[in-house]
């Protein structure tokens, strides 16, 4: 009995449907205020991003009003978008939708 | 090189500044300190680790410029095409436990930076002809680029720049205007961050 109930349980676990894995976006808004020159090195500085990638991304923010600059865990984005308010750039992060 | 950083070879950065310009510098510095507040020591005889677990507010700093400085971290693609109202709350809420985990940490970070542009200026020996040469550490650039953005988001807020300023009347106030002084110093502040970017980037 007892073996039986174990594998109940293991079974339920494999086949529970697992929550869609919606990925989670930070995004960076623009603002009058910050240099563009300044939000290109942010870019650069903290997520690794080359000076091309971090340019097209500040003319992103800069024209459309934001741009999404990394993606991932809800962890991971809270982690960016801390980060981005040190830096002083506006930032949040929401869910993507699919 | 008035008014503009050059980066120093090794890393770092000088910029050479007259008697007037530090003394602008450090009561500006001060005064971001003032907006930014006081951090949260722990009282005498209290557990000092309990200000490890300390939560900060959750709710936005009523202050534009502190708000500005600490804004929402939840909103939703495109939020301005109006949320429902369910969604609203709940993106309020997830901001208000946010806030209330990070942002004391945001606090002691910014206060960090201010505290070392304040130190480095106390340190400057001003010499015969009325100015010194501040020369920073590459550490110390970080904490000025720190300080530099956030004293121009906070006089920025104030003047209540927008991004069409550039073309219009804000930067070519009359000397009679009470916002003048404020506004040659945020131009200021621009340059030495945009040259103090430069020594970094080059």
């Amino acid at each position: 009995m007892p073996l039986e109930i174990e594998q109940t349980q293991s079974a339920e676990e494999t086949f529970a449907v697992p929550e869609p894995d919606v990925p989670w976006v930070t995004i960076v808004h623009n603002d009058p205020v910050n240099l563009m020159s300044y939000v290109t090195y942010v870019f650069q500085a903290y997520f690794g991003y080359s000076k091309d990638k971090a340019h097209k991304l500040m003319l992103d923010v800069h024209h459309k009003g934001r741009a999404v600059v990394s993606s991932g865990s809800r962890e991971e984005m809270e982690r960016d978008v801390q980060a981005m308010h040190g830096y002083g750039l506006w930032a949040t992060l929401s869910q993507e939708r699919q | 090189m008035a008014g503009q950083f050059e980066a120093l070879p090794g890393g770092g950065a000088a910029v050479a500044l007259d008697e007037v310009e530090i003394s602008i510098l450090r009561s500006l510095a001060v005064q971001l300190l003032e907006l930014i507040g006081p951090g949260d020591e722990p009282a005498e005889g209290a557990d000092p680790l309990a200000a490890l677990f300390a939560e900060g507010p959750s709710e936005p700093p009523s202050d534009p410029a502190l708000a500005r400085l600490f804004p929402d971290a939840y909103a939703r693609p495109g939020a301005e095409r109006g949320a429902k109202k369910t969604e609203e709350e709940e993106l309020r809420a997830l901001s208000a436990e946010f806030r209330r985990f990070t942002e004391n940490e945001l606090r002691a970070r910014k206060r960090d930076d201010v505290l070392a542009v304040v130190r480095s200026l106390d340190a400057l020996t001003v010499t015969g002809e009325g100015g010194a040469v501040l020369k920073l550490t590459a550490e110390d650039s970080l904490h000025w680029l720190g300080a530099l953005n956030d004293l121009r988001l906070t006089i920025g807020t104030r003047l209540q720049v927008t991004d069409d300023d550039e073309t219009g009347d804000l930067y070519r106030l009359p000397d009679s205007d009470p916002r003048k002084p404020m506004v040659m110093a945020y131009l200021w502040l621009g340059a030495l961050q945009e040259t103090l970017v430069e020594t970094l980037t080059a």
